[in-house]
Formats: structure tokens, C-alpha cells, sequence
């Protein structure tokens, strides 16, 4: 019997990176803005995208693609704003793959502007996996305390922006936002952070204006 | 808990390389897997040994390098180890910092076995 020992070096999540880039070059050329969207279950990423949706106006603007475990819940919430939406049911997985995207990105209208992609509720899992996003948002809900950026660290530090919800209910909670912001910042110095409430609109404008802006850098680089 | 799914895609590349070099069995595998790469070691070895069974890795031993997140920071130069997760460089607290490694999950050797 023979053996031999090879030198491999490949990355166990190359084909999917290849995948995620190959769709990144594609929906920056048709001008979309891609944002995937990370959180605990609950966070309220389906809520923030009814918010921006209200305040885009011209829902045809915009396009959703939820990921779920189980049900069509979600992407029926996101139509019922009248925008385009299209549920991935994982059937148990705990991520979104860049795969699941690629399937459906011929469907995504020419017109649209952005697409969000809302990702299985988890801070873990889909921090490791590209999904071809121009904008990786991270949210955070005050209910859930304010000591996850360093229990989750792979989710602050891959992501452009924390969004930290439900900042209706901080009177009522014993959440730190001066540590919670510190700490995030001390995992990623490049990290935007915006504190908002779907409750009284806190933050909202200040986010619409934020996407706004990179969807016009985008399609101003790519004109 | 993704580790199967990582599993499942290094199993793609063991069976390649198998392939390639016309072997019978794969011995061992050693993956370098970063500190910060968001995958648990201990859980990795368990998804191996549940997915290994009835493959042509079914006898291979699984070697896990855990690799230290180290950055340089771009505006001192400075290199050094991470430990708590504080992007900033401790010599000039620049938020500048570069991670050289800590961050990969790579498979790096196969041991192969032809008849």
C-alpha cells in the first residue's frame, strides 16, 4: 500500500464565496443595492423592512428575499406593502447560502433598487456565509441585552451597520446604550450604528438616508 | 450549528482530490480553522465522524490547527495577536488594523492511501 500526503490548501467555503461574488458583480452592474440582513429571532428584521418599505413610497423600488426555517409568514408580510418577495423555506438549516440567492436573482425586477435579503434568524451561523451583499446590516434588539456584540463577535465584525431596534423600550430595560455602542465599536471601528424604534420612528429617516446614499454611490460607480 | 454543511462541502473536495490522485482511501485530514472563522472545532470533529462513515474517509483521523487572529495595523506597522477582540492597535489605537489571519477556515493536507 502506498500513501501520499497532499498540500490542498483549499477554503472550505470557496465555492460558496465564488458564488456570492459572481452575484455581487451581477446586481452591482444592474445597479441594485444588496443588504443581507443578520439577527437573533425576533430582532425585528421583518419590521424594519415593512418601515423602509413604507418610507420608500414607490415599493417597486425595492425587492425582499426571506429566509426562514419554516413558512411563508414572512414574505407574505413584505407583499402585503406591495413589494416583491420570495420566501426560502431552509427546512431546518440555520443560514441562507449564496446558492439559494443565485436561484433566484433572475426573478428580481429590473427596476428595482435594492434588494434586501433577510437572513435565518441566528448572530452565528450566517456570519460565515457571503451571500454577493454590497451592505451586511447586523441588528440588534434592546430586549436582548446589552452584552451581545462580544458573545457574537463574528456578526459585528463582518457587518457595515448595527441597527439597534426597539429603542421604545429603554426606559424599561436595563440596556447600556453608551456600552453596548462602545462595545461594538471596539470590535469594528468601521461600524455605522443607528438606534431606532419602529414604535415612534426613531432613527428611520436617518437609516433611509444612509441607504440612499449607497445605492447612489453604487450606481454613480457603476454608470 | 453549520458544521455539517461545512463538512458536507470539504467532502466535495476530498472526493476531487481522491479522484485526482487515484486513491483508494483518504488516512487523514488537516484543516486550519481560524479563531474567529465562526465554526466550533469540537463541533466540526463531531459532523466529520457522523459524515465520514461509509466514504472513502471512513478510517481518516481529523487534525484541527487553530489558528490565532493576528492583524497589522496600517498606520504603525505594528503586528500582533488579537485575544479580546479590540480593533484597535494597542500600540497607537489606530482602527486601521488589517487581519493577516484568524479568519480561515482552509482545508490544508490529505493523506491518501492507493492499494
Amino acid at each position: 500500500m502506498t500513501t501520499k500526503d497532499v498540500i490542498v490548501l483549499a477554503d472550505l467555503l470557496g465555492t460558496n464565496k465564488k458564488i456570492a461574488a459572481d452575484i455581487r458583480t451581477e446586481l452591482e452592474r444592474r445597479g441594485i443595492l444588496a443588504v443581507n440582513l443578520l439577527s437573533s429571532p425576533g430582532a425585528g428584521k421583518t419590521t424594519l423592512l415593512e418601515q423602509i418599505a413604507v418610507r420608500l413610497r414607490d415599493t417597486a423600488r425595492m425587492a425582499v428575499i426571506e429566509g426562514d426555517i419554516e413558512t411563508e409568514r414572512d414574505a407574505e408580510r413584505i407583499r402585503a406593502k406591495g413589494v416583491p418577495a420570495w420566501q426560502i423555506t431552509t427546512g431546518g438549516a440555520c443560514h441562507l447560502e449564496a446558492k439559494m440567492i443565485a436561484r433566484i436573482l433572475p426573478e428580481v425586477p429590473p427596476e428595482s433598487e435594492y434588494l434586501f435579503i433577510e437572513n435565518v434568524g441566528n448572530l452565528v451561523c450566517p456570519a460565515s456565509y457571503e451571500l454577493g451583499e454590497s451592505l451586511r446590516f447586523v441588528l440588534l434588539s434592546t430586549p436582548e441585552g446589552d452584552d451581545k456584540p462580544k458573545k457574537y463577535p463574528k456578526a459585528f465584525t463582518t457587518s457595515d451597520v448595527l441597527v439597534l431596534t426597539k429603542a421604545d423600550l429603554l426606559p424599561y430595560l436595563p440596556f447600556d446604550l453608551a456600552k453596548v455602542q462602545a462595545e461594538a465599536l471596539e470590535l469594528n471601528p468601521r461600524l455605522r450604528i443607528f438606534v431606532t424604534s419602529a414604535v415612534t420612528g426613531q432613527g428611520l429617516d436617518e437609516l433611509l438616508a444612509f441607504l440612499t446614499a449607497a445605492r447612489r454611490d453604487l450606481a454613480a460607480r457603476h454608470a | 450549528m453549520h458544521e455539517l454543511s461545512i463538512v458536507a462541502s470539504l467532502f466535495e473536495t476530498l472526493d476531487e482530490q481522491a479522484q485526482e490522485h487515484g486513491a483508494k482511501r483518504i488516512a487523514g485530514v488537516t484543516l486550519k480553522i481560524g479563531r474567529l472563522s465562526g465554526v466550533v472545532p469540537e463541533l466540526l470533529a463531531s459532523a466529520f465522524d457522523m459524515y465520514k462513515k461509509g466514504t472513502i474517509a471512513e478510517e481518516a483521523t481529523l487534525t484541527v490547527e487553530v489558528v490565532p487572529l493576528r492583524v497589522r495595523c496600517r498606520a504603525c506597522g505594528e503586528e500582533r495577536h488579537v485575544e479580546s477582540y479590540v480593533f484597535l492597535c494597542a500600540a497607537c489605537t489606530s482602527p486601521d488594523l488589517e487581519i493577516l489571519e484568524g479568519t480561515e477556515m482552509i482545508l490544508e493536507r490529505v493523506e491518501l492511501e492507493a492499494d
